[in-house]
């Protein structure tokens, strides 16, 4: 009987091993492949995302006192001036990063997630956040205009907010 | 009504008041039930509390800024829960104060009369199908009464006001009030899972398998409705329906006005001991700062389990307070404390120790959140550690 049978139909060890070996590449390739495309997919061609360095206008632009909005949406920053300096408040909640609100008549940033608040300077003063808000690198480009870098942060709780640059003097 | 309504509406506004009343609320009422519960859970008495829930609702539905917050259609599941939890509770309470009472006669539980046999079919697969069509009827009941619509695409710059999770997320949110992301987030949430399934390895009571009791497995039971019903359950209606614009506690008759405001300073551990008790401003070796913090919790986490563990005194302390003539009720409270210690001093025999301190690990940590929320709502602290610098926060 098992002469009959055809050598090819028969399993051998070896060809099983080739074909575990075979499915299993052809199974890793893919697999790779799929990795690939992947890691690819994190690197767009075009970035929709507006710029980390965006120029702000001059500095009379801003009034002093103000929490200005005009860049929140865009860029994710509070532009404010006071007596002496203009400063760029990220406004990325440092609790868990929701979007506070900035009130204006009781004159605090206000995070609606868990009810974290924070003064216009950005010190935190209720509410779960543990740490300040974070400011952003501020200088003054050739032309005068103010130049806000966000690739620059400078942290309260680190003492960085007395460096240069994390606020500019009017 | 409408002075009823301006009552209940300051009571609840603020910080402080509210939650704490809510808390004692739903942690007494938890006592009471596993004190009283052959009385509490008669079906007259269970019906009357119903019953005044359901008129306190429909009364309360009249409301115009109660029906906006309750009928909105994400929190029809938390009404249900209310009552839901309500009913079950009374449910499993009800068949173990029945049964405690025959055991007692020396009887067995109920259960044991019932036979063991039941069949596949039709019994069981006769509930599944009924059971399979209700619910599929009322899903489909469900998604046509209530509206979930598809709202504008996210927009990054503008988060809504409050901004809530969905339900069953919102005791979590509720906890990350309290505690640092990492704390709240991650290790408590995993300690409630790992807890849980640890309960088999830890609880050396045999009995209570197959039948309903809670004389013969009160701690065990106790620490589940504490857990599930005290915390979990009211985190989550106090998240939906008291938690209104910029996170701040509302009243549940009161208009969410986000510009109301609530005056609410919140000060770390650290500020209270060095600047506020000893006048002398914080250090600035981040260590010393935190000191009173690392001590408080070093304490907590690792000088309660023994202390409980050890009988100090050899007196019943408990015992002689309930005979000593004071008003019997007073009496009750006074012991309580001596007897949980006592308590635990027996449960340390009972266990040993790996599975004591694991158990108290267990229970530490879920205290760690009501203890936390009281001094936040009461002394306003933030955080007992707190090192910005470094992301860590306790
Ligand atoms: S994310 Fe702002 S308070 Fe939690």
């Amino acid at each position: 009987m098992a002469d009959a049978k055809a050598a090819g139909t028969e399993t051998t060890r070896r060809g099983a091993l080739a074909w575990l070996l075979g499915a299993w590449g052809l199974f890793g390739g893919a697999c790779a492949v799929g990795a690939g495309a992947m890691g690819r997919f994190l690197f767009p061609n075009v970035s929709f995302d507006p710029p980390q360095t965006f120029k702000a206008g001059y500095t009379s632009d801003f009034e002093v006192g103000k929490v200005d909005e005009r860049f929140k949406a865009k860029y994710g920053v509070w532009i404010v001036r006071n007596d002496e300096e203009i400063y760029v408040l990220s406004t990325t909640c440092t609790h868990l990063g929701c979007q506070p609100n900035y009130l204006e008549a009781e004159a605090k940033i206000k995070c609606p997630c868990h009810g974290s608040g924070f003064k216009p300077t950005g010190i935190n003063f209720e509410g779960p956040a543990p740490r300040p808000l974070e400011r952003f690198r501020i200088v003054l480009a050739e032309d005068g205009q103010i130049l806000v870098d966000k690739t620059k942060k400078f942290q309260y709780e680190l003492g960085q907010w007395d460096q240069p640059e994390a606020f500019l003097k009017v | 009504m409408g002075f009823l309504r301006d009552l209940v509406n300051a009571i609840f506004t603020g910080p402080t008041l509210g939650p704490v009343l809510i808390f004692t609320i739903s942690v007494g009422g938890v006592l009471a039930l596993l004190r009283w519960y052959r009385v509490l859970t008669r079906p007259k008495v269970a019906g009357a509390a119903l019953v005044a829930a359901v008129v306190a609702f429909a009364l309360s539905l009249g409301d115009h800024n109660f029906r906006l917050i309750v009928a909105k259609p994400d929190n029809v599941p938390i009404v249900m829960l209310f009552f839901l939890v309500g009913f079950f509770t009374w449910l499993a309470l009800r068949q173990a104060a029945l049964n405690d009472e025959r055991i007692e006669q020396g009887k067995p539980p109920r259960e044991a009369e019932e036979s063991e046999k039941s069949l596949t079919w039709p019994d069981l697969v006769y509930i599944e199908f009924l059971s399979t069509v209700f619910v599929t009827a009322a899903l489909l009941l469900w998604s046509i009464l209530l509206k979930a619509p598809l709202e504008p695409p996210s927009n990054p710059t503008e988060t809504p006001n409050p901004s809530k999770a969905p339900w069953y997320f919102l005791g979590l949110q509720e906890m990350l009030v309290y505690y640092d992301p990492w704390m709240a987030g991650v290790v408590l949430p995993s300690m409630i899972i790992v807890g849980l399934i640890a309960v088999p390895f830890i609880d050396p009571n045999s009995k209570g398998s197959g039948y309903y009791t809670l004389k013969e497995r009160k701690f065990s039971i106790g620490m589940f409705l504490f857990g599930f019903v005290s915390l979990w359950c009211t985190m989550i209606i106090l998240g939906t329906f008291l938690r209104g614009p910029n996170w701040n506690f509302f009243g549940p008759f009161q208009r969410w006005d986000p510009h109301l405001l609530f005056p609410l300073v919140n000060v770390d551990l650290s500020e209270y001991v060095w600047v506020h008790w000893l006048g002398v401003g914080k250090p600035n070796s981040i260590l010393l700062r935190e000191m009173p913090g690392f001590l408080a919790v070093i304490a907590y986490v690792v000088l309660v389990p023994p202390l409980f563990a050890k009988r100090l005194i050899p007196v019943d302390i408990a015992a002689k307070i309930r005979g000593s003539g004071l008003p019997k009720a007073l009496g009750e409270v006074l012991a309580a404390p001596f007897a949980a210690k006592a308590f635990f001093a027996e449960m340390y025999q009972r266990l040993g120790f790996v599975r004591y301190n694991v158990l108290m690990l267990l229970v530490l940590s879920m205290m760690s959140l009501p203890i936390k929320m009281v001094l936040r709502w009461t002394i306003n602290l933030k955080y007992i550690v707190s090192i910005p610098e470094y992301f860590f926060n306790i």
